[in-house]
């Protein structure tokens, strides 16, 4: 008897359940219509900051739009633009052709600043300016360089006293953007790393300990004598961590700074003309820094509202223009006016019913 | 005692068959809040086990059971983290369980009223601190001196056992099991207290009447008389380890691999799962990931159901030599 009754209160709980989540559901379908216009992004976290520095300041410029970002990271940024949950995506790492395909439609990749990264050490009794070639710095990730006196560096630095110390290798644990730029570079400068362990936000490190985030890598890198790191450049510029120098592609060994990136970015403009996801890492200009990268908003080609796209395209316009000043007092280096130009013919071709949504000017 | 004794022919309805409709109202809503729970549990299972499908397709009954974590070769396995969870958990239960029940038979038993308030009051205050800050305090104060003090002590010492051996990093399995043992040692060390004051001051009188030293009464007739919920406590504690994400990933080095010694690095379901999840942009990686994510789900079930049944037979045993 008991049971029968248990029956009854269970039919009459998942008619409740099902009551409740039909009220629920019931105001958002009404909440569409709105005075203002509502722009939804979600994705990387690293251009973060610039990104709300931009959508407060293009209030200004255009008060209908207001942009609601969500920095979840490139990958979920992505997934939301594939379900079309967003109306636009932010990722540290270009789609590769194959992903692309898995979109429903044509995704634009619409670069909007630069990003570097920085190689940190800590050693004892040793100043700013530790060089490395790709060679070292590939060999010493590689697990290949364990000593810190081992010649393919010491002979790098003659005027530093490098101490007889196990090499303490640290990098990012959790998936990143940053780890993204670094092992494209690992993986274009190194043919062992290619084969081995490759690129990617997430890879398999063949040695050293995993910190979470900037913070995570620099705070092991600071409390471990003997520990190398990497880190966005901002981040290392705020900490005023040491750094090290790198060679490039021309040869010279490059202080990483914003001019530096900006100078890679303008070095691969002939690769960018072509594809704007075309990694910028290992750049051929002369006083570049060689571990650079883009990061990109993803916008569908063909949008389905045209007002909404009209605004979209209008404040990527000024991103890429007006909104590029914002970018150096934030520690990211600014795009150069050349790619600036190979950007504008992207936005252009935003369009809704196959018009082009930006009037052409 | 049942009802009808109590209440002998008075204005008190019978309980059985639920006539009283605010009775029968009230049943059904609790039954409800109840459900509630258990769909909740269903259809995140339900979830978890369709994104992971292309995961278990792939990799079918290996993926526990190897050690490779590729995301460029979207390679995956689960061992190594399941091994860090299990491993991680087990050394902050060994070394915050002897702790916490020091701690609370001395507070309960022993201190001065005048001392136990305030102590009780500190370590419940733990539980409140947020695992962030635990975190913070591993990177900058413990594993420093994890490096520099206590590794080289414990290799110095033990060395020639291989759990602690190679190089001292700071972070590692050990700095996560310290971690680990500090924040689960004011759930542990709070509800053995409350388990040990429910005890009967008659039990303790008996003992002391016999002639049991302070000690023997702790031990003949308090403790395992509150023996199960001591274990259920340390279930808790257990529970809260296992799945404790941010604190561990900050300092136990991340790295997906099967070591003996404590020293070295490790990696956590938990911790991987936070670590890659938002940056997983191919369907394949996210799919291992919420795969990692349903092990540890099972690990749960499966290790919470064992202490189930290890406070089901040793409830018998308790309430056995209470009795003798």
């Amino acid at each position: 008897m008991r049971w029968s009754y248990l029956h009854k209160w269970m039919v009459f709980g998942v008619l409740g359940v099902a009551a409740l989540s039909a009220l629920v559901s019931l105001p958002s379908m009404t909440n569409e219509v709105s005075a203002e216009m509502l722009i939804n992004g979600a994705g990387a976290t690293f251009p973060y900051p610039l990104y709300s520095k931009w959508f407060s300041e293009y209030a200004r410029v255009d008060p209908s739009a207001r942009f609601n970002y969500q920095s979840i990271g490139s990958g979920g940024g992505i997934r939301q633009v594939k379900v079309g949950t967003v109306d636009f995506g932010a990722s540290d790492a270009a789609l590769s052709d194959e992903d692309l395909k898995q979109m429903p439609r044509e995704l634009l990749h619409i670069p909007t600043v630069a990003g570097a990264v920085v190689i940190t050490y800590n050693l004892p009794g040793v100043g700013k300016g530790l060089k490395l070639t790709p060679d070292a710095l590939a060999e010493v990730y590689l697990g290949q360089i364990t000593k810190w006196k081992d010649p393919k560096i010491a002979s790098l630095n003659p005027n530093m006293n490098l101490p007889d110390q196990q090499i303490i290798v640290v990098h990012r644990s959790d998936g990143s953007g940053t780890t993204n730029i670094f092992t494209t570079y690992l993986n274009t400068i190194s043919n062992t790393w290619a084969t081995k362990v490759g690129k990617g936000t997430a890879v398999n490190w063949p040695v050293g300990l995993g910190g979470k985030g900037n913070e995570g890598v620099a705070g092991q890198v600071k409390q471990t004598p003997g520990a190398i790191g990497y880190v966005e450049l901002a981040y290392a510029e705020q900490n005023k961590l040491p750094y090290a120098l790198l060679k490039n592609r021309a040869g010279r060994f490059v202080e990483p700074s914003l001019e530096a990136t900006s100078a890679a970015v303008a070095g691969a403009i002939g690769e960018l003309v072509k594809d704007v996801r075309v990694p910028i890492v290992n750049s051929p200009a002369e006083r570049a820094y060689p571990i650079a990268g883009l990061t990109y908003l993803l916008v569908y080609k063909a949008q389905n509202d045209q007002k909404k796209a009209a605004s979209l395209a209008k404040f990527f316009w000024w991103a890429i223009h007006d909104g590029q000043k914002y970018a150096p007092e934030l520690l990211y280096p600014p795009l150069p006016p050349q790619v600036v130009k190979v950007i504008e013919s992207t936005i252009k071709q935003i369009t809704f019913q196959g018009k082009p949504v930006l009037e052409a000017n | 005692m049942s009802s009808s004794e109590a209440f002998p022919a008075s204005g008190v309805p019978p309980r059985a068959g639920g006539t009283n409709v605010a009775d029968r109202l009230f049943k059904g809503t609790t039954l409800l809040f109840a459900l509630s729970v258990v769909a909740i549990m269903v259809l995140m299972a339900g979830a978890m086990l369709r994104t992971a499908l292309p995961a278990i397709r792939a990799f079918g009954w290996h993926f526990p059971f190897t050690s490779t974590w590729d995301p460029v070769a979207e390679r995956f396995g689960a061992l190594p983290f399941i091994y860090g969870t299990l491993v991680s958990s087990l050394l902050a239960l060994s070394i915050a369980v002897p702790l916490s029940l020091g701690g609370a038979i001395f507070l309960v038993e022993l201190a001065p009223h005048w001392l136990a308030q305030p102590i009780a009051f500190l370590i419940d205050l733990l539980a409140s601190i947020p695992s962030v800050v635990y975190g913070l305090w591993g990177i900058f104060v413990l594993a420093p001196w994890l490096r520099t003090t206590v590794q080289p002590a414990l290799g110095a010492l033990l060395g020639v056992l291989p759990l602690f051996q190679g190089p001292a990093y700071g972070v590692g399995m050990l700095a996560a099991g310290m971690i680990l043992a500090i924040m689960v040692i004011p759930f542990i060390s709070g509800v053995s207290r409350e388990v040990l004051m429910a005890v009967p001051n008659s039990q303790r009188e008996a003992a002391l009447a016999l002639g049991a030293t302070k000690w023997e009464a702790i031990r003949t007739a308090v403790l395992p008389y509150s023996r199960s919920g001591i274990i259920g406590a340390i279930i808790l504690g257990l529970g809260r380890a296992l799945g404790e994400t941010m604190a561990v990933t900050m300092v136990i080095g991340n790295r997906p691999e099967i070591a003996l010694s404590l020293f070295a690095p490790g990696y956590t379901m938990a911790s991987v799962i936070a670590n890659e999840f938002a940056e997983a942009t191919s369907d394949f990686h996210l799919a291992a990931l919420i795969e990692i994510g349903l092990l540890l789900f099972g690990v749960t079930i499966l290790v919470n159901g064992l202490a189930r049944l290890l406070v089901w037979s040793v409830a018998g045993n308790g309430a056995a030599t209470v009795r003798e």
